[in-house]
This record gives C-alpha cells, sequence and structure tokens, in this order.
C-alpha cells in the first residue's frame, strides 16, 4: 500500500474572485492510490477548487499552499500543471468549432508527450493509441472527425472528458460532476473507464452530489464541504448517510 | 502568496498577436527616381520612360482628368487621412546597369531581400513548379519559365513589356472590366501605373504551372500603382498566385492597385492572393494604405472566376474582389481570410453580379479581429432581371479575439427576378477565455491553441488555396501569433 505517499497537500488555502472569498481555509490531504469524494450543496465552492488545483486564471489565491508531489504549484501556469499529471474533466465541457477532436486529442497527447522528453508520435501510430481508448469509452471512431464538443449530447461530452483522461494518462484526475446529466447506461461506461484507469500510483478527487457514481466507484474518504470549507470527512458509508438526512443534519 | 489574476489570458494573446512585423528591412539599392507629385508633366514623363504607344498615353491622360475631378470615396468603415498625392515618387525603377538576360544579372542585394523573405528566385526556379514574375518597386526585374510557358502560347510577362510585344491585346482589354473612372483609385492607378503582370492563355490551353508574382515596396516614399491584366480565352484554364510583402517603415504607403480578369467561353481563371504587407507598429502608426480594385468578367458561357485572398497586413485595407456573370452559366466565387490586429483597418468582401442565365455564386468570408482593429465585410450580390435561375450562397463568419476589437458585416442584396435563389448566413464568434483555459488544461500551449483555432476556423478558405500557397498562408498566420508569451 502507498498509504502514506502524499500525492497533494492543500493548506489554509483562501481563494477569492472579484474580491469575493469563495475558499476560506481550506485543507485536504489525498495520498496515492486514494479516491476522494467531494459534496456538498451548490455554491459551497467545490468547482472553484477543482478550477484553482487547474490554475483556472479568473481565481486569485491569497494565502495557502497547493503542494502536489512535493511541490508548490501555485505558481505555475495551467499546462505546466497539466504536464505534472493533473487533470480536469470539465464540468461543462467546451465547445471548439472548426477543430477537430482528433487533432485537439493529437496536439494533447503530443504536447504532454514532450513536456516529459519523450518524442512525439504520429498521426498514424496516434490512430492506434486512441482506437484502443475510444473502446473503453464506448465512442464511436466518427467521433474523432467531429468538432470538440461541438454538437456532443451531454453525454458525449462527459464520455469525451474520459477518454481524454485516459488519453493524457493524468496522475491527479479532478472530475467535476462528471456524472451530472447521465442515464444509467453511460454512467456505467464513465465508471467502468475510472475504475479501470485508476491504480496505485494515482489520485482521483471525485466531485459530486450523487451517490449513484460513487455505489460504482467507491472512494476511500468523502468530504462534505460547505462555505469554502470541509466541514466533514468520512468513509464511503456517509454517503448514505447523507442520502437519508440530506445536508441539513451537518448543520451545527 | 500570489495573484493568479495578474497573468490573465486576455493579456498573453494580445501578446501573442502582436508580434512585430518580420518583415521590415529595405534594401540598399541605386535607384532612379522622379521628383515627387503629379501632374501631366509627370505622366507624359511616365509614358515617355517606358517609351509606350500613343493610345496608352491617351488612357492615362483620360484617367488623370477623371481622377482630378473626383473625391476620395467615405462610405467604408474606415478612418484614415488622405495621402497627400504630392508627397509621392510616382516613378521608380531600381538602376541596373544593362537590360538582364538572367537572374545571375540581377542586382544580388534584390536576390538577398528575396531570400530573406523565403522566395529564392533561385531556387524557386529550380525546386518547384511555379513561374515566378518578380516585380520590385515598379518594374519586374526577372521572370522565369517563360520560354516554358511559350511552348504552350501562354504570355506572362510585365504588363510594360506586354504594351510593347502585344499592344492590339493591351488595348482591347485594358480598362474593359474596371473602367478608368470606376473610382477613384482606379482613375488614379489608370494614370499613374508603372508596372505589373500580364497573362495571356490561349484557347484550349490548361497552364501548365501555377503563374506567381511576389510584389514588394521598397521605396519609402514611392507608392505603388501596380496593374494586372489576366485574359483567359476559350476553353482555357490558369490560376495565379499573388503575395506581397513589404518593410517596415513609419509613413504611410499608399497601394492602389488594379486587377482585371476575362474569362471567355469555357474558361476558367482562379485568383490567389496572400497579402502581408506592412501593418503599422502597435500603436497604429505606419502601415500600407491598400487600395485594390480586383474584378473579374465572366464574358463567356460556363465560365468561371475564383477569388481566394488571405489579408493579413496593410494598416487599411479597401478591397472587394467582384465577377460580373454574364455569361450563361458562368460561376463566380470569393473565399476570404482577413486578419485584423492593433489599429489595423480592413474593409473588404465582393461583389457578385448576375448577368446570364443560371449563373451561380459563392462567398465565404472569414474576418479575425484583434487588438483595436476594425474588420468589416462588405458584400453586393445582385441578381439582375434577366439572370434567370441563378443562385447565390454567402457565409461570413467572424472571429473576435480579445475585448476592443470590432467586426462588422453589410451584405447588400438584391434580387430582380423570382427565379433567384439566395442563401446568406453569418456567425460571430470569440475565442473566449474558456476555450483557452480548456486547451491549456490539456497541456496545449497558448501558442499552439490560438493557432488550432485560427486555423480551424479559416479551414474552409485555406482548402481553396493551391497547395504551395495553402502552406506560406498557414505559415503567416502562425508568424503572426508566434512568439513569447506571459
Amino acid at each position: 500500500m502507498n498509504k502514506n505517499i502524499t500525492m497533494l497537500e492543500i493548506k489554509n488555502l483562501k481563494a477569492s474572485i472579484n474580491e469575493n472569498e469563495i475558499l476560506k481555509n481550506l485543507d485536504l490531504t489525498v495520498n496515492k492510490g486514494e479516491i476522494h469524494a467531494i459534496m456538498g450543496t451548490n455554491g459551497s465552492g467545490k468547482s472553484t477548487l477543482s478550477k484553482i488545483l487547474a490554475g483556472h486564471p479568473t481565481y486569485t489565491v491569497t494565502s495557502g499552499e497547493i503542494i502536489y508531489e512535493g511541490k508548490n504549484i501555485i505558481n505555475l501556469e495551467p499546462e505546466e500543471r497539466s504536464h505534472l499529471g493533473i487533470f480536469l474533466a470539465f464540468q461543462y465541457p467546451i465547445e471548439i468549432p472548426g477543430v477537430s477532436n482528433e487533432d485537439f486529442l493529437y496536439l494533447s497527447y503530443n504536447s504532454k508527450l514532450k513536456s516529459i522528453g519523450k518524442s512525439e508520435v504520429s498521426p498514424l501510430e496516434f490512430l492506434a493509441i486512441i482506437t484502443e481508448k475510444l473502446k473503453i469509452v464506448e465512442m464511436s471512431p466518427t467521433f474523432l472527425s467531429r468538432n470538440v464538443n461541438e454538437g456532443f449530447s451531454g453525454g458525449e461530452k462527459k464520455r469525451n472528458e474520459i477518454l481524454q483522461m485516459l488519453i493524457l494518462d493524468s496522475k491527479l484526475s479532478i472530475l467535476d460532476e462528471t456524472d451530472s446529466g447521465l442515464d444509467i447506461d453511460a454512467l456505467k461506461i464513465i465508471a467502468n473507464g475510472i475504475r479501470n484507469f485508476m491504480n496505485k500510483d494515482k489520485a482521483i478527487i471525485l466531485i459530486t452530489h450523487y451517490k449513484r457514481l460513487l455505489d460504482y466507484v467507491r472512494p476511500n474518504f468523502i468530504h462534505v464541504m460547505r462555505d469554502g470549507k470541509i466541514i466533514k470527512t468520512g468513509t464511503a458509508d456517509l454517503a448514505n448517510e447523507l442520502e437519508q438526512k440530506g445536508y441539513e443534519w451537518l448543520e451545527v | 502568496m500570489t495573484n493568479q489574476s495578474n497573468k490573465t489570458l486576455n493579456s498573453n494573446i494580445k501578446n501573442l498577436v502582436n508580434q512585430p512585423y518580420k518583415y521590415g528591412f529595405s534594401t540598399n539599392i541605386e535607384k532612379e527616381e522622379f521628383e515627387k507629385g503629379l501632374n501631366e508633366n509627370v505622366i507624359r514623363l511616365i509614358s515617355k520612360k517606358k517609351n509606350e504607344p500613343q493610345f496608352l498615353l491617351d488612357f492615362r491622360l483620360k484617367a488623370y482628368k477623371k481622377w482630378k475631378e473626383m473625391e476620395c470615396p467615405e462610405w467604408a468603415q474606415l478612418k484614415f487621412l488622405e495621402s497627400n498625392y504630392q508627397d509621392i515618387i510616382y516613378y521608380s525603377v531600381p538602376k541596373s546597369k544593362k537590360k538582364l538576360n538572367s537572374l545571375d544579372e540581377v542586382d544580388p542585394e534584390i536576390l538577398k531581400t528575396f531570400e530573406k523573405l523565403g522566395i529564392s528566385l533561385t531556387e524557386q526556379k529550380r525546386l518547384t513548379n511555379v513561374a515566378v514574375d518578380a516585380v520590385f518597386d515598379s518594374v519586374s526585374i526577372a521572370t522565369t519559365f517563360k520560354e516554358e510557358l511559350a511552348e504552350y502560347g501562354v504570355i506572362f510577362s510585365s504588363i510594360s513589356e506586354a504594351v510593347h510585344e502585344y499592344p492590339d491585346l493591351i488595348e482591347k482589354y485594358l480598362g474593359t472590366v474596371v473602367p478608368i473612372g470606376d473610382n477613384y483609385f482606379t482613375a488614379l492607378n489608370s494614370a499613374v501605373f508603372t508596372d505589373g503582370s500580364f497573362c495571356y492563355i490561349p484557347k484550349g490551353v490548361k497552364c501548365p504551372l501555377d503563374l506567381s508574382t511576389y510584389f514588394r515596396i521598397n521605396d519609402q516614399n514611392s507608392g505603388q500603382f501596380e496593374r494586372t491584366l489576366i485574359i483567359a480565352e476559350e476553353n482555357s484554364q490558369v490560376s495565379y498566385l499573388e503575395g506581397c510583402t513589404a518593410p517596415q517603415y513609419d509613413e504611410n504607403q499608399l497601394h492602389a492597385a488594379v486587377v482585371e480578369l476575362v474569362a471567355l467561353e469555357n474558361a476558367n481563371i482562379k485568383y490567389s492572393t496572400v497579402q502581408n504587407w506592412y501593418s503599422g507598429d502597435s500603436k497604429g502608426n505606419g502601415g500600407i494604405f491598400n487600395f485594390v480594385t480586383k474584378r473579374g468578367l465572366c464574358v463567356g458561357k460556363n465560365s468561371k472566376i475564383s477569388w481566394t485572398q488571405v489579408e493579413t497586413g496593410s494598416s487599411i485595407t479597401w478591397k472587394y474582389p467582384s465577377c460580373i456573370l454574364i455569361g450563361d452559366n458562368s460561376q463566380g466565387e470569393f473565399y476570404s481570410v482577413a486578419l485584423t490586429n492593433n489599429y489595423q483597418q480592413t474593409d473588404t468582401g465582393t461583389k457578385m453580379i448576375h448577368v446570364g442565365k443560371n449563373t451561380r455564386s459563392q462567398i465565404v468570408s472569414k474576418g479575425i479581429s484583434s487588438g483595436n482593429s476594425k474588420n468589416t465585410y462588405r458584400g453586393f450580390v445582385n441578381i439582375n432581371r434577366k439572370a434567370v435561375g441563378s443562385r447565390n450562397y454567402s457565409q461570413c463568419d467572424s472571429l473576435l479575439i480579445g475585448n476592443s476589437s470590432n467586426a462588422n458585416t453589410f451584405p447588400f442584396i438584391s434580387v430582380q427576378n423570382s427565379t433567384g435563389k439566395i442563401e446568406h448566413e453569418a456567425s460571430t464568434s470569440k475565442i473566449g477565455e474558456e476555450q483557452i483555459f480548456y486547451f491549456l488544461q490539456r497541456g496545449i500551449s497558448l501558442e499552439k491553441a490560438v493557432g488550432l483555432i485560427i486555423s480551424g476556423f479559416c479551414k474552409d478558405v485555406f482548402t481553396e488555396l493551391p497547395l504551395e500557397f495553402s502552406v506560406e498562408a498557414d505559415k503567416l498566420l502562425s508568424l503572426k501569433l508566434e512568439g513569447s508569451i506571459g
């Protein structure tokens, strides 16, 4: 077990957007091999946390540290964080007209290879790699020629996010409500993709509102966020309790 | 503690597209010049210097008379101080010791300039399948592949040469597509043009090479007044490429070209342009004023004229490559990418005039504006009373970068018979911070992200360019976008 190898350590994190403080002294430690779920009401700061981890420029970190693999990453650019293995599956994946999924994924994959000092692959080699990954998320190869997320259904967009995670083989993956808006079949496909992807050297943070994803992908810990802080941490069973009692139950 | 909002993406994008002009250098070569200013004597002198036939002198003088009565048009979405036409040198020739027979005799300085631009004539000659008529300032200095073309009966020469060798063709066609008094700038051009290109494709000939001209303004005070005339006889076919770069100067330079195309029955002319004149500095000082009149006449049945342009330079661009579709079943096409940055102003588009029956036209215009620039599409589609069964399809898309740029679309459509079919689509989009963040999160650099979005946006137009030009256009756009980040 890697129980003691820390991948991510967030200490006293405070962050704001337009002078509004959204994260207020947040602490979180994620070790290798762990899946953490973050739950909580709308507006509790879950998505903000995910964007700050990925380095979104509109948020200002006012104090605290984000230590990833022993290094404070607060001053790193989003693409540098990506190259270090941090992946964010977006809650609302962006449409990019005119850019094919294939070009986008190919460029992304090669940027990653380049950043770790490996030589880039040819489009043909890439096609072989992507074809394998497409099977995992049960997507048709025709989807490669479509523009990035343009005209995709909600389910296709979310599967595309998981596909990108598989391709980039990220170490720390933050999935922001990847289960929202999915029918039960799509949810199973995605859960399956996540389970196959996970191993002892990786870590996943699942941001979700629903217990159902957690039935398929069992987390090691569940955290409840409110008002920019983690107010409760428990094991996977906490989800059942929340499902029954609602967040009100945690009101102090 | 850190302030992440300092590294806002918007300013990054701005840095990226605000690269200094790379082709800004001038060449020291001896040149012969006239005094500044314009009057009848200067025109007579130009004509005399070039030993022109009487009809051409008359043409020039008539044009000058018209021009004097005209005023600079003000209807375009452009703001500028009118050039001082008395402060321009209307004739400038690089001095050469003797008449040039081969490239070896060309001033090495000039060849160096071309090499800096990546257009080594010698290389071009040896490696490519493109005939190059290099226009340096006002006089053609080298023409290649002429002999090969001659085997097919194709004439490709400077227009001054053509005036002497084929005066009948020049007299017959010059000014027939774009009349002398068509507008202020055509009148000026007709009066003072010093050189340009002439192409003649005989009956039934498919031109074996793409014909290509590189233009370059080198003389600080000499406006360039290029004149191009292309005639495609029955059942002939030609693809013509035009590319421009200019050195960096503070002063505005005037460029008022006229291009005339004539397509006879079943003839097909494809005219492609990559324009990268100096566009001024980041504060809007300097840059070329580019007032161009390009027009094609589809005279014959089933003839076709296709314009493709990639406009990235000039501080001001005023340009509407147009087609007049007279022959039944004739076709006109206009594919355009216009990129503006800093304080550039571009007002471009096309006119498709349907006169013949079952004539068709297609317009695809892509405008990209960043910085404080202004990018305007202006189009006119006219389906005439007699143009039964004619069709037009227009698509105008604008892409905005940053918050201070401006995109306008002015499509004018006039249909005068009930059998015409017109389709018009338009869109405006913005490279948003969230889009860029999506790329960055996937490990793709800002530079590559913007490049990919822009080439995706321009795809429909780039595929219309001849292959070698398509590569050049892609290179040019990424050149404009390449550089340091943050």
